[in-house]
């Protein structure tokens, strides 16, 4: 029984291994044969590096976060501009 | 104030900047997903290399589209935390749980299948690449669904109670975002976007058959294109029709906005073509257009399904008249009335934040119950007069007409390239068809954007509908920090299209080249 379930054990880490290696593989093999692929995926890096490090941290901090320590003085900053405003 | 308002003013022009971009790239992805879908489902049943070769060209074209679209939506998440920090914070507890439901779930799922859509060829079973295809499409559309059911939420706000404590409407009740509103406008988006797919498909199908080149697969691909774009048309239509009842229901003044109507009636027809008068309003006597083409009882039948339906207009919803359907005329609470509950809401508010400095919990208590006698008017409470609550009448008349007229001249010319794909000596035969169906291509994004802008337009001024106004969800930021990042992002997408345009039609005219016809 014991050698049954190493067995098992085995050959079930074998099929995760292959199965990895394929996966692997395939996103491998797939960037690497790329053709228009390449100026997408330098579009898409440029992109998320203009959104997310320039755009995000140098333009648009999250006002309320930047500004209150926590949720309940930010609910007071809120209820207070929400009331004042005409 | 006039600060205030150009702030506002500009925050409002950004946002609606990025969600135009951002749309050109939505919907067709939606629907080239889709067709891409099926032609490799037509290979995967027939086993012929023709679909296989359409399958691979047309999903480099949705490749394309969906690079340079992915993220750009980020930017609009970006704006609720910056310059809509009030709203943000007002609304998080609900519009925040779809948002990130699309983010963790629907994203991951599209981006997971799409890997195995492109790289899959030839290591996945052809069952699985086909269930991989299907499921990026079903991705998307899922993706769609949960911001949808944001915007819905926006428009008819259900399922939440306000907490002065938290300062935040918190969620009670989760399937109440699935209203009759989200239900509609999701299918209505989705379905856009299966037509604008299938329109932009018939065009470049068309451009091979101008250029003589792989005409068999120009036919192929013109009979998936006009066969999904007419049901996604023929559906688009029945979910617009759909819409236009529940924004009767939810939101009146909009469909008055849209029909440039202040005086309603029993059986009210509606305006084919025409042009309002900008200097009527709700209070004076001038003509409401300079001249109408009006199509009997067509307004009744739209808003309610009755031809003898009484619609309001500007006025009648302002002074709170309404006729029911015995016909007989009942009162519904006039504008001026929910400013005066608006003030009292806000009032309370303000009696809350008192007593809590104070630490006094029983006035807390009184504060909370006289907020929630008059919080269902609390975005009233922001205006001094009821011209304050009318949306731009002008904007959203036309914007509604161009998406109806370009909506029915496209129906028109899927019909006509259908049955042209059926008749291919006719059609290699009739140029001037084949330019039509090209030239008209842009045009389809006209009318998928004038949609949207009925949509957004016409809940002006609200954020959320009757609770929070723009001018109240606007965050304490600087002019001219908003002016900075307004012109950033028109610079950076207008790259992205243009990088989009000339990709797309470099490899379009590449793969014109190669032989595609077997």
């Amino acid at each position: 029984m014991a050698g049954e379930h190493n067995m098992d054990s085995r050959s079930w880490r074998e099929r995760a291994k292959r199965c990895a290696s394929s996966v692997w593989l395939m996103y491998y093999d797939g960037f690497r044969s790329m053709t228009v692929g390449r100026t997408l995926w330098a579009i898409i890096l440029l992109k998320l590096f203009v959104f997310f490090v320039v755009i995000k941290l140098l333009f648009f901090p999250d006002v309320l976060k930047r500004d209150y320590s926590d949720d309940s003085e930010r609910a007071d900053h809120v209820r207070r501009e929400l009331t004042r405003r005409r | 104030m006039n600060d205030l308002m150009t702030v506002v003013d500009w925050s409002r022009w950004q946002f609606a900047l990025t969600a135009i971009y951002h749309w050109l790239f939505v919907p067709l992805t939606l629907g080239l997903s889709v067709i891409v879908a099926i032609m490799e489902t037509l290979y995967v049943r027939t086993k012929s290399d023709a679909w296989l070769k359409a399958t691979k060209f047309w999903m480099t074209l949705f490749g394309i589209n969906f690079a340079i679209g992915v993220a750009t939506g980020m930017i609009l998440e970006f704006e609720f935390g910056t310059n809509w920090s009030n709203y943000s914070w007002f609304v998080g507890d609900i519009f925040g749980a779809p948002l990130a439901i699309e983010g963790i779930l629907a994203f991951f799922m599209e981006s997971t299948f799409v890997a195995v859509m492109f790289f899959g060829w030839g290591r996945v079973s052809k069952g699985f690449h086909l269930a991989a295809t299907w499921l990026t499409a079903l991705g998307a559309s899922i993706s769609a669904l949960w911001i949808l059911v944001a915007n819905a939420w926006m428009q008819y706000p259900v399922g939440m109670e306000f907490d002065p404590a938290q300062m935040r409407n918190v969620m009670d009740d989760f399937w109440a975002l699935f209203s009759p509103v989200a239900v509609n406008k999701f299918f209505h988006a989705v379905f856009s976007g299966w037509a604008l797919a299938g329109v932009f498909v018939i065009g470049v199908s068309s451009w091979f058959l101008i250029r003589n080149r792989n005409k068999e697969f120009a036919f192929r691909s013109l009979k998936i294109g006009a066969w999904t774009g007419l049901a996604g048309m023929l559906l688009t239509m029945y979910t617009g029709d759909g819409s236009a009842v529940e924004v009767t229901r939810c939101q009146p003044m909009k469909l008055a906005a849209m029909e440039g109507l202040y005086e309603g009636s029993r059986s009210q027809g509606i305006v084919a073509v025409g042009m309002v008068n900008p200097e009527k309003r709700w209070n004076n006597d001038e003509d409401e257009y300079l001249f109408s083409v009006e199509i009997p009882y067509g307004l009744s039948i739209l808003a309610k399904h009755d031809h003898e339906a009484f619609v309001p207009g500007i006025k009648d919803i302002i002074e709170g008249i309404e006729v029911n359907e015995n016909g007989d005329t009942v009162n519904t609470v006039s504008y001026a009335d929910r400013i005066a509950s608006g003030k009292l809401a806000h009032e309370a508010l303000r009696e809350y934040d008192k007593a809590k400095i104070a630490g006094d919990t029983a006035a807390m208590a009184s504060a909370h119950e006289a907020l929630k006698a008059n919080y269902r008017f609390f975005g009233y409470g922001y205006f001094d007069s009821v011209d304050e609550a009318i949306p731009p009448v002008g904007l959203t008349f036309y914007s509604f007409r161009v998406m109806v007229i370009l909506g029915s001249y496209f129906l028109l010319l899927i019909v006509v390239m259908l049955f042209a794909s059926y008749r291919r000596q006719w059609l290699e035969r009739s140029k001037w068809l084949q330019w039509i169906a090209l030239v008209s291509v842009p045009f389809m994004w006209i009318c998928s954007e004038a949609g949207w802008m009925v949509a957004e337009v016409g809940r002006q001024p609200w954020t959320v509908q009757d609770l929070l106004p723009t001018k109240a969800a606007i965050s304490a930021v600087s002019t001219s920090t908003v002016v900075t990042t307004f012109w950033m992002f028109a610079v950076i997408f207008t790259i992205l299209l243009v990088a989009e345009v000339s990709i797309m039609c470099r490899q379009i005219s590449k793969g014109s080249r190669k032989d595609l016809n077997s």
